[in-house]
């Protein structure tokens, strides 16, 4: 490197407004938009095929394009680019929301219909066309369920805690990693039929029970715990551990005392999120528990309905008179389903914030 | 309560690699003694096979004897969850529990072994060991509040009150001031002086002034070439070792011309 380097040439040094550049009014955006929507409406009316998603392909093009152009006439290129990139991403969001809202709207448009007092207390017992409900469908599912996350969050959280904190990544410890990703991608039809195949191997064949679909889906929700669990209880630093050891704490009331409880709200929303996942599983339940009219509270023995097999049912199998009655309460199960998958998503969050160690003064 | 240890021929691994060559060092009781040396000479893996906290690490192995009062602690029938309540221990990051308040972290050493204590006894203790650790008038007010809401500073002083709680005879400290501002590293080094009335203290420093400020005896660690076991190079008075060191690599190192 030479000592006699000239620096380069520092030319706008002299222009006072070096820092400032035009600025679009806040409100152009709004604007262009509302002008482009209208342009494109006005121009496809002409043009005799406007309907909803031509009129918000083409206004969106319009708009990108003269928001460029202003852009780059009074903020210059850079911010131009800037902009596009913004519009562009935010475009694609919206595009990505378009589905979810749609299913929810729609659900909750055929939805509203039957979900009525009559839905949460009937079930289908000697109900034909009209009336009946899905109160038996509701339990079972909250049994099935409930049973499948007792039978999952021991197995899942001991599992995650013997890969952390015991494996030392030996042999043992990469094995079970691999057999619960090879877990993670069984279809969950598959899960049911072995669920189906073992009860009916011991307790005769044909064997229909609410327990037999929650181990079907315990099937599915083990892997996702494990690998949850597995990760909150990663992101414990080891300073805690090793200040425990330190203090002359044992291994295992490490673990339980610190290691546990700093990361339980992880571990309690990872539950929560896999139960949220298996709830809404069919195929599975449709052969184990399978289907019955009737309230069914006895997970050993005898079918079981649960709401998404109620709503399948309710669909596949209306009757040609009274076809109506039976898609709606397909409709409402279907509601009803969405709406316990909400909750628990929204319990999960909860748990997350409330439990989470506070830095607070 | 405060101990002597004794290491003799202590060779440290981390598995295969042979991380520290035959140590042979006394450290006195009621004395602080410090571990100088430049980075990745070994001085944390010594510090840390003082307390056995060192085999908490998948792989890692000691050879030799480390004695503390005359007993081995590698004996084959010494349990290393009992040697740590003896040897207590503060480490780099201020690390109190997270889920824990101030009062809770300093029980954390006895409620986590489950030993039922009484309430009074349970606040006298967090008294005594919140002013051992020069930290009692800043927190009496707010003893149930998370102990991470505190400073650094006063983070570091509630995990050294969480070490000496459970009663320890000896306390080492890997580095407990490269986290702290230098205010905040003055607090500390005056509590290492007070605590070596009751303790034996053992502090691993890359600051050469504070091993001059608060050491009674230094111990030089260096290590010959990369790769190559780290090594006890000298140990002696701390006012020696600055003044009038026996080996020139200590020498070199002293006065910064190299490491
Ligand atoms: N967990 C570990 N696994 C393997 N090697 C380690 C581990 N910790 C430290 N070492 C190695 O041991 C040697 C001594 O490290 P350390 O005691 O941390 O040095 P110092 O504290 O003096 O900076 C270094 O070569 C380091 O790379
Ligand atoms: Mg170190």
């Amino acid at each position: 490197m030479s000592t006699t380097m000239t620096s380069p040439k520092r030319t706008g040094s002299t222009t006072p407004d070096l820092l400032t550049a035009g600025q679009l009014p806040k409100f152009t955006g709004l604007a262009a938009l509302v002008v482009s929507i209208a342009v494109a409406a006005g121009l496809l009316a002409l043009l005799q095929s406007a309907n909803v998603t031509s009129v918000v392909a083409v206004g969106a093009l319009l708009f990108l394009l003269s928001m460029f152009i202003l852009s780059t006439a009074v903020e210059g290129v850079r911010k131009a680019k800037d902009r596009l990139a913004k519009y562009v991403v935010t475009g694609f969001f919206l595009v990505a929301l378009a589905p979810l809202i749609s299913v929810i709207w729609g659900t909750i448009a055929n939805g509203m219909a039957r979900f009525d007092g009559v839905f949460f207390t009937w079930s289908m017992r000697n109900v034909l066309g009209e009336g009946g409900g899905a109160i038996h469908a509701i339990w079972g599912t909250l049994i099935i369920t409930g049973i499948a996350t007792l039978i999952s969050v021991p197995i899942g959280l001991l599992t995650a805690i013997y890969l952390v904190e015991y494996s030392n990544n030996g042999k043992l410890g990469a094995s079970i990693r691999f057999f619960v990703d090879v877990m993670t991608g069984i279809p969950s039809i598959v899960a049911g039929l072995f669920a189906y195949t073992i009860f009916s191997m011991i307790f005769g064949a044909g064997h229909k029970s609410g327990i037999s679909g929650a181990v079907a889906l315990s099937i599915l929700m083990i892997p996702t715990v494990v690998r949850s669990t597995e990760e909150m209880l990663r992101i414990v630093p080891n300073e805690l551990r090793e200040a425990s050891y330190a203090l002359g704490v044992p291994k295992w009331r490490t673990i339980l005392k610190v290691v546990l409880p700093t990361s339980i709200a992880g571990i309690i929303t990872g539950v929560v999120l896999a139960i949220a996942r298996v709830i809404g599983e069919t195929a599975p339940l449709l052969v184990t528990a399978s289907i019955t009219s009737s309230m069914n509270l006895d997970p050993s023995q005898h079918p079981m309905a649960t709401l998404p097999v109620f709503v399948y049912n309710q669909y596949m199998y209306a009757p040609g008179i009274d076809t109506a009655a039976y898609h709606a309460r397909a409709w409402a199960g279907a509601l009803t389903l969405i709406l316990i998958v909400m909750g628990l998503n929204a319990i999960g969050r909860f748990i997350a914030w409330k439990f989470a160690p506070k830095a607070g003064r | 309560m405060s101990k002597r240890i004794e290491i003799k021929d202590l060779d440290i691994y981390y598995g295969k690699f042979h991380a520290v060559k035959s140590v042979n060092m006394t450290i006195e009781p009621r004395a602080v003694t410090a571990f100088i040396g430049s980075s990745g000479c070994g001085k944390s893996t010594v510090l840390r096979s003082l307390n056995r906290m060192h085999e908490v690490i998948p792989g890692a192995y000691v050879d030799g004897q480390v004695l503390l009062d005359g007993v081995d602690l590698y004996a084959p029938n010494v349990d290393p969850v009992r040697v740590r309540r003896q040897v207590g221990m503060v480490f780099q990051r201020p690390n109190p529990f997270p889920t824990m308040s101030i009062k809770e972290n300093i029980l954390a050493g006895v409620r986590l072994n489950n030993a039922r204590i009484s309430k009074s006894a349970a606040d006298e203790l967090v008294e005594k060991s919140l002013k051992g650790a020069n930290l009692w008038n800043e927190v009496k007010d707010r003893l149930d509040r998370p102990g991470s809401g505190l400073s650094g500073g006063q983070q570091q002083r509630l995990c050294i009150a969480r070490a000496i709680a459970v009663e320890p005879d000896v306390i080492l400290m890997d580095e407990p001031c490269s986290a702290l501002d230098p205010i905040s590293t003055l607090a500390i080094e005056d509590l290492i002086k007070d605590l070596k009335e009751e303790y034996t203290v053992v502090i691993v420093t890359h600051n050469m002034q504070q091993a001059a400020r608060v050491s009674d005896q230094t111990a030089f660690f260096n290590l010959k070439a990369h790769g190559q076991p780290g090594e006890l190079i000298e140990m002696g008075p701390t006012e020696k070792i600055f003044h009038n060191p026996d080996q020139k690599a200590t020498e070199d190192y002293i006065t910064g011309r190299f490491g």
